[in-house]
């Protein structure tokens, strides 16, 4: 991925006082012919998708509402996994393949903790609370397995190769599964719901309670998130990590605990969609966090990989495309979706790596 | 080449102990030799220079004393405590700040930012306050720039910024590595001026330059390096008179 050069800017070592003002923060180096080519194939593109979003709302709007509702509450547990890996690439640069299988690991142990040891199955205003305490449970259990990962697995090869970490996060992945099957059994495990069945009504279009619970939970806890990152002192001191790790230390941050924070953020939004996610699907399986942690990826990338918002947004936009192909008129169907998002990722990767902002924006952490 | 520097026996901080003090370095990258047994010692209040050529062991020096770099061998005290061995951020904590080679700002956090970082271990919102005002007092520039992104400062402002920021820890021990590097020759006469300022008004400062015949002119002591080691020793005006040392480093033979 890209991004990583950005984090040390070239800047020429001439020093007249007058020629300072010129400099500016763009995509300098660039032949900018390839950037404007680059980006009218870009507006077409854009251009041409919207017009048919907008092609499919006028041949069915009902459907295409409700279908975007889901999309959206899709997109919303998309954006909790993709932060989890954006944040870990953000400061020491892995691409944590093992971070789906978190998420599955969450949604497991938050599914046993409801039903098999707070005994609840079926929806009551008793049953909300035991899924708030769930939630809670599985957010600190999934921060604290992924803080575990990184002191034993990540921590010593943090300057080793590159593919050293790569590699060992794809075995860790394998570990995480493991610890799945063992919990959950080989085979897909069906699981209540505790939210409301019912739907709400406005004027012809039918929104599910679930849906609207999953973007009600998230969003605050996307809010948090982006306070702790741009408000609070560590936040700083993970912006700071992340742009450059020595002058960190020189400031007198502890590394060490910093990006053991960044992981424990990671593991507990990864533990939160688990969650959610059970309540929405009523379903738990060993290998999920392999699909979905492949989604959030393309959703990271979509965001470019390391940016905060990017990935909310990469997130809520894969979520959207998803359920749009799968049941919006004029779009290709459920047998194509997966074809659709992973060509996304393939498209993006090769044409715009640093994400649809560009890879000049935004915070890293 | 030694003898004749070490003469005059100047009583270097009045009678009182170093500040700090390194006692038989030794560095390694891997099996590379960077540093291969230095004795050094800092004195309250002086600016003490460490020059030599390109791959002498400068800034590996600067880099161990501030923990980047653990040392195979060798102990570095300041104040009386043991840093070497201590982590990065223990050693900041301990007083000692570094403005770094290469300068390594944030470059996307604003200049703000930047100097707020170099008081992240402080508390007390009254006193950053007051150095922050002192900072842009020596760098007006600065603060005309206060809410710029630090990659897009020109490299002078980017060196005016790590030096600041080094200040803003409130440094006992302030460690300077190559501040006039890739300045145009105004600016390097500016930066000059600005660490004797800052340490006329009390900050213990240890140089490492290229520039030798501008850092001898502003030190109290200098220190020759040669290839890991220190070649030559001695008060910073009789270096700039020694006949070795002005063939080798300031070319005015």
């Amino acid at each position: 991925m890209a991004t990583a050069e950005d984090s040390a800017p070239p800047l020429e070592e001439q020093d007249d006082e007058r020629t300072i003002p010129v400099r500016q923060t763009t995509s300098a180096g660039y032949g900018a012919t390839k950037w404007k080519l680059e980006s009218i194939i870009g507006m077409i593109v854009l251009a041409a998708f919207s017009a048919w979003i907008v092609a499919s709302f006028v041949k069915g709007p009902r459907a295409f509402i409700q279908v975007l509702v889901i999309g959206l509450s899709n997109g919303a547990l998309y954006a909790l996994i993709a932060l989890g890996y954006t944040m870990v690439y953000g400061i020491i640069e892995l691409i944590n393949f093992a971070h789906g299988d978190l998420f599955m690991l969450g949604s497991v142990i938050g599914a046993i903790s409801l039903e098999q040891w707070l005994g609840q199955k079926s929806s009551s205003p008793t049953a909300w609370v035991w899924l708030a305490v769930t939630l809670l449970f599985a957010m600190a259990a999934c921060a604290l397995i992924n803080i575990v990962i990184e002191k034993l697995a990540y921590r010593r090869l943090r300057n080793a190769p590159k593919l050293a970490p790569l590699i060992t996060a794809v075995g860790v992945s394998f570990i995480l599964q493991n610890i799945g099957i063992k919990l959950n059994g080989s085979a897909p495990h069906s699981r209540f719901s505790v939210l409301p069945r019912g739907a709400l009504h406005i004027g012809p279009i039918e929104v599910r309670i679930k849906y609207i619970v999953v973007v009600a939970i998230t969003a605050p806890l996307l809010l948090l998130m982006t306070y702790i990152v741009q408000k609070t002192r560590t936040g700083k001191a993970m912006r700071a990590t992340a742009q450059d790790r020595d002058a960190s230390l020189l400031m007198g941050i502890n590394v060490d605990r910093i990006i053991s924070y960044v992981f424990g953020l990671g593991g507990a939004l990864a533990g939160a969609a688990g969650v959610l996610y059970v309540q929405v699907n009523e379903t738990t399986r060993y290998d999920a966090g392999f699909r979905l942690g492949l989604i959030a990826f393309t959703a990271a990338v979509l965001g470019g990989v390391g940016n905060l918002l990017g990935a909310v947004i990469g997130g809520v936009l894969i979520g959207v495309i998803q359920s749009l192909n799968d049941g919006a008129p004029l779009f290709l169907g459920q047998e194509w979706t997966q074809t659709v998002m992973f060509s996304i990722l393939i498209v993006m990767v090769i044409f715009r790596p640093g994400g649809i902002f560009g890879k000049h924006q935004q915070e890293k952490v | 080449m030694t003898t004749e520097s070490t003469a005059p026996p100047t009583v270097r901080g009045d009678g009182r102990p170093p500040v700090l003090t390194i006692k038989d370095l030794h560095v390694y990258y891997g099996n590379i030799a960077a540093v291969k047994g230095i004795s050094l010692e800092v004195y309250q209040g002086e600016i003490v220079t460490l020059i030599g050529a390109n791959g002498a062991g400068k800034s590996t020096t600067m880099r161990t004393i501030s923990g980047l770099i653990k040392p195979r061998k060798g102990e570095i005290m300041f104040e009386g405590t043991r840093v070497s061995g201590m982590r990065g951020d223990e050693v900041a904590s301990m007083g000692i700040a570094q403005s770094p080679e290469g300068r390594r700002i944030f470059p996307r956090m604003t200049v703000l930012e930047n100097l707020e970082l170099g008081a992240f271990l402080r508390k007390d919102r009254t006193t950053i306050q007051a150095d922050l005002d002192r900072v842009f007092d020596l760098f007006p520039r600065l603060k005309e720039r206060v809410s710029q992104k630090g990659g897009t400062l020109s490299g002078g402002e980017q060196q005016m910024l790590a030096m600041g920021r080094a200040l803003m820890a409130e440094p006992r021990l302030l460690l300077l590595d190559e501040p006039s590097m890739g300045l145009a020759p105004v600016l390097v006469e500016v930066v000059f001026e600005i660490i004797e300022r800052v340490n006329s008004q009390g900050t213990t400062i240890l140089l490492v330059e290229q520039n030798a015949l501008a850092a001898l002119k502003i030190a109290d002591f200098a220190y020759v390096l040669e290839t890991g080691h220190i070649g030559l020793e001695g008060p910073a005006a009789d270096l700039a008179d020694n006949e070795d040392v002005r063939n080798a480093y300031l070319g005015l033979a």
